[in-house]
């Protein structure tokens, strides 16, 4: 989906036809008459017999197993509710965390405010969401900062098998949880994190060109020099990408 | 308002060479322009400038519908609302909803709500916001345009975009567009939207009388003016997300400034953005 896989780059418009070649209608599109047409504004991708539109902005719909990072809007007795940038109220069961939370007692673990690291369990066909926090990797986040992007542009920032954020952190050093849902996670010395989110930025804003590793390479090495990759450290979370 | 009943009279609104006061023709339009995502902290937006008229518009959604007893387990709302503000006419208009703003409101969502895939998005609901800034007669189909851009600019799923155009009589003949002067002193205006890639009308409304073959004429024009209004949309938006991302690009990849090492993270973030 990211990268320069694609030969072509081209922006499409709602009601752009994007025949050819027996290509099927994929995400972003629909077929009217026999003829694919975009459904949205975003890039032409064109892969294995698939036509899709790989979408500019727009909002976050939860899928299952999505990794996001969410905070909690309202305690239940025996749920929180979590907002996920999304259109949907996502709520998170008490038996779905690792604690074992008495009925009426879900204040003494999540409080209104705090950010989480979770799971989308699942997502039914009228988009009621669920979370789950029952993974080891999932839990309340605690320190750091939370730093928002297009949820549409979280594939660029992640990189091919998680090439880019890798190099990100190799260079800044800063602990870095990428959710799906637009949320950033960083920890780490403020002036490393300061350029983590200046990267951040650029590959919001730049996603839709090519090249933007070697970009963001340059500019870290602007800042840091040429470093060699070092293995991350062993506490680094990878977000499960 | 006695002052102007003896006007119609003596005002010829097309003369005998078919130029209308303002210099067109039966079939032109008024120069329009058009620029998507002038606003951040809308999901989309357009400003619209047709004439005189300047518009608007801003999108947010999908997002949770409220109330929630609005709220539709099957598909998303389309919801619209046209304003015009106080200052936008000669005489101040009393602010707030009012007659026509509500049923321009309605007919407005009604048309979006044909093309915009709701199903994608239960529960939820669009919302379209349309100020009108200025107004010198064919706000609606304006605002319409506009509001069609900045619900692309969204990126909200749709099938087309709208395109919106009026026709009208004056002195008799049948004419594009008209502006204030004609709409007031004319004998007929008729607003239409259209889903350009399938002729699909989502909007029709006429105010006065026209003919069979009149109305035929009208529409004729309409439909051959929207096709050029399409295209301004459609540029409209590419020049965004084309223009963006390369000047975004443009930028040397050299380090910003370092902050006062008293800010906090969160302040840096927002020295960042300057």
């Amino acid at each position: 989906m990211e990268g320069r896989g694609p030969p072509r780059r081209e922006v499409v418009i709602p009601g752009d036809l994007l025949d050819g070649h027996g290509l099927k209608p994929g995400s972003g599109t629909f077929n009217e008459g026999g003829h694919i047409y975009a459904a949205r504004v975003g890039i032409r991708s064109d892969k294995d017999g698939y036509v899709d539109v790989i979408p500019l902005g727009g909002v976050y719909i939860p899928k299952a197993r999505d990794v996001v990072i969410g905070k909690v809007t309202d305690c239940g007795p025996s749920h929180w509710l979590i907002d996920i940038n999304s259109p949907y109220p996502a709520p998170l069961h008490a038996t779905e965390t690792p604690w074992m939370v008495e009925f009426g007692d879900t204040e003494r673990y999540l409080q209104v405010g705090d950010a989480i690291v979770a799971e989308v369990l699942s997502v039914d066909e009228t988009k009621h969401v669920q979370l789950s926090m029952a993974d080891r990797q999932f839990g309340r986040v605690t320190g750091g900062q939370i730093v928002e992007m297009s949820h549409a542009k979280i594939p660029r920032l992640i990189g091919r098998q998680g090439s880019m954020v890798g190099m990100i952190r190799d260079f800044t050093r800063v602990r870095m949880f990428v959710g799906q849902n637009g949320q950033v996670w960083l920890d780490g010395d403020p002036e490393d994190v300061r350029h983590t989110v200046h990267v951040i930025r650029m590959i919001d804003e730049q996603a839709p060109l090519t090249g933007l590793t070697d970009t963001v390479r340059a500019y870290l090495e602007g800042v840091y020099g040429r470093r060699a990759a070092q293995p991350a450290e062993s506490e680094e979370s990878d977000g499960g990408y | 308002m006695e002052d102007i009943e003896h006007i119609p009279k003596e005002l010829k609104l097309i003369d005998e060479n078919g130029i209308r006061l303002d210099g067109r023709r039966f079939d032109e339009l008024r120069p329009i322009k058009i620029e998507a995502g002038v606003l951040k902290r809308a999901d989309g937006s357009a400003y619209l400038e047709w004439g005189n008229n300047k518009v608007l518009a801003a999108v947010y959604g999908p997002r949770e519908a409220h109330p929630r007893h609005m709220q539709n387990p099957t598909r998303a709302l389309v919801q619209c609302r046209y304003n015009m503000a106080p200052f936008s006419v000669t005489d101040r208009k009393r602010p707030g909803p009012d007659r026509r703003s509500v049923e321009i409101s309605k007919v407005i969502s009604e048309a979006f709500a044909a093309v915009v895939f709701a199903e994608q998005f239960p529960r939820t609901s669009v919302d379209i916001f349309i100020e009108v800034l200025q107004a010198d007669a064919g706000t609606r189909c304006a605002g319409l345009t506009a509001a069609s851009v900045a619900l692309a600019d969204a990126g909200i799923p749709m099938r087309d975009l709208v395109t919106s155009c009026a026709s009208g009589k004056i002195g008799g003949v049948v004419a594009l567009d008209l502006n204030k002067d004609e709409d007031n002193f004319g004998e007929a205006d008729c607003p239409m939207a259209i889903v350009p890639r399938t002729g699909e009308i989502v909007l029709l409304q006429m105010d006065g009388h026209l003919s069979y073959e009149e109305f035929n004429q009208a529409m004729d024009l309409s439909i051959g003016a929207t096709h050029k209004i399409y295209e301004i949309q459609r540029d409209a938006l590419r020049r965004r997300y084309a223009t963006a991302a390369e000047e975004a690009a443009a930028e040397p990849p050299v380090a910003p400034p370092p902050p006062p090492p008293s800010m906090a993270p969160d302040v840096m973030r927002e020295v960042d953005d300057l």
